[in-house]
């Protein structure tokens, strides 16, 4: 399966490489979109110098994790994202007549590359954030981090997903589902405790964003010595189960568009 | 100018059509709004000292922001058909109208900014004004000031629409028309106030960016409207938006006459 994946990434990479220029462009507007979003959290710090507890290092460092996660959701789940179309015409009944799981094979369908602009720019923010932070590095604290990437790239690769299995039931995508996307992925640039309780309770036990960002963000800050938080992102991961669900029930149900 | 004007009919009436989409896009602008005005909040709660603005000011700037955010965004709505049609070359039909394609696009772009705008503000209006005081919408201080509003408001429509049309022409001279539309969706929209407002930027950027026409876009509206933007300031934002208004359409059609010198139609 992993040998048939890198065959579909060469393709991928391949055809885009054909239009470079074009390529380059794409990536710079891609990288200028995040951008903009740092560029206005540095002008509230620079009036503010804090958002309640938090620093700007620990806000870059939080908003550069959140990034990360979201981008690499974006990049290699994106074939979810266009999925209404791929029900639309028709590509989907070629799907389902290979050999092969067809979740994997939207999946390989589309490895969107232009996010690599934002992915840099979450990986600026990231560097600075860990050298600035101070953070104090333990075995644990490294362990906290990789697993806070791996719990970002689930959950919003889980919400591609469902955003792809709800086309089976509406035939069109829900501009809705953004919020879950686009939204969190901004409004995540600040730990999420800032919004007020509500929110915080809301991002942790319905759309558990908080278990990737805030809490272990805690525990790699100093603020918290719950061994807990360190594996929170890895909980976080449960959020794949309700959207499979969800995708399996739309596969079970479909019917061909017929075009 | 008759047929432009029934081209904007046409347009608006089109555009009315999309009601579902539009209730699921106020979804949308009610979460956003929310959040960004709660992070705001949590940084007034930190120092109310630095703020620079009033508080219920804010709120209602990204209220009135959400509302309009169909009318003032720079890309969007039908845009996307003008770009296929510029990269796929069925743009030489457009050509066989006996039309200015200038006032064309232009009157489709202000009548599909109004309608989807109409859509989508009354009940961001409704509901953000019966939020609770510092959060929600507040009432324009005096009916001069909502006059005035409306006035920036009808002039931001322009200048955005006149910006659109020069990304528009932009694509004339690139292959692909996404990195021209990210990069000028995200340039317009720091500048133009959508991500921090103006007066939030230090001091000295926040000079120079006065100047672009970015700043005539939706960042005099929503500052006239709750009093932030008043007095010689505000006289003074408004000839800019004038001016800028005039200047995009002279390079907007500088740039369609050379794009349409080099267009050769193939035949076929």
């Amino acid at each position: 399966m992993l040998k048939l994946y890198g065959k579909y990434f060469s393709i991928h990479l391949k055809s885009t490489m054909q239009y470079k220029a074009s390529f380059f462009i794409t990536l710079i507007g891609n990288f200028l979109t995040s951008f903009s979003v740092f560029l206005g959290m540095a002008f509230m710090f620079q009036r503010f110098h804090r958002v309640k507890d938090f620093e700007f290092s620990e806000v870059v460092l939080c908003y550069g994790i959140m990034l990360l996660g979201f981008q690499i959701g974006q990049m290699f789940a994106s074939g979810f994202k266009v999925f209404d179309r791929m029900i639309a015409n028709g590509e989907f009944d070629r799907i389902l007549t290979r050999p092969r799981n067809e979740i994997f094979q939207v999946l390989a369908s589309r490895v969107d590359f232009v996010r690599l602009g934002g992915l840099l720019q979450g990986l600026v923010m990231f560097v600075y954030g860990i050298a600035q932070a101070g953070v104090e590095w333990t075995p644990l604290r490294i362990l906290t981090v990789i697993f806070m990437l791996i719990g970002g790239s689930v959950v919003f690769s889980a919400i591609f997903l469902l955003d792809g299995a709800f086309a089976f039931f509406t035939l069109e995508g829900l501009e809705f589902m953004n919020v879950f996307s686009y939204g969190a992925s901004e409004h995540g640039k600040y730990p999420l405790s800032i919004y007020g309780k509500e929110m915080l309770t809301f991002c942790t036990f319905v759309v558990p964003y908080a278990l990737f960002q805030y809490y272990p963000l805690l525990f790699l800050l100093g603020r918290s010595d719950r061994l807990l938080y360190v594996f929170l992102p890895l909980i976080s991961c449960w959020f794949v189960i309700p959207c499979w669900l969800v995708w399996r029930l739309g596969v079970r149900r479909y019917k061909s568009t017929g075009s | 100018m008759k047929k432009y004007l029934s081209f904007f009919r046409l347009r608006f009436v089109m555009n009315l059509q999309y009601r579902v989409a539009a209730l699921a896009g106020v979804v949308c602008q009610f979460f956003w709004g929310g959040m960004a005005i709660l992070a705001f909040y949590a940084f007034y709660q930190t120092d109310p000292a630095s703020f620079p603005m009033d508080f219920q000011a804010t709120a209602s700037y990204i209220w009135l922001q959400q509302g309009l955010l169909a009318m003032l965004s720079l890309i969007g709505g039908t845009d996307g058909q003008v770009f296929e049609a510029i990269q796929s070359g069925n743009v030489v039909y457009e050509l066989c109208r006996p039309v200015s394609l200038y006032a064309m696009w232009f009157s489709n772009n202000v009548a599909s900014r109004i309608a989807r705008a109409l859509l989508r503000f009354i009940p961001v209006v409704i509901v953000s004004s019966c939020l609770p005081a510092p959060f929600g919408l507040m009432a324009p201080p005096d009916a001069g000031t909502f006059f005035l509003f409306l006035l920036s408001l009808a002039l931001a429509l322009l200048v955005t629409a006149a910006f659109s049309l020069v990304v528009y022409n932009v694509t004339f001279f690139t292959i692909s028309d996404r990195g021209v539309r990210l990069i000028s969706t995200s340039l317009s929209d720091f500048l133009m106030g959508g991500i921090v407002p103006l007066p939030f930027f230090p001091e000295g950027f926040r000079q120079f960016a006065e100047l672009l026409p970015f700043s005539c876009m939706e960042n005099v509206p929503l500052r006239v409207y709750s009093g932030d933007l008043s007095g010689a300031p505000m006289v003074r934002a408004i000839l800019l938006q004038v001016m800028w208004l005039f200047l995009l359409v002279l390079i907007g059609k500088a740039l369609e006459h050379k794009a349409l010198k080099r267009v050769v139609v193939q035949g076929g």
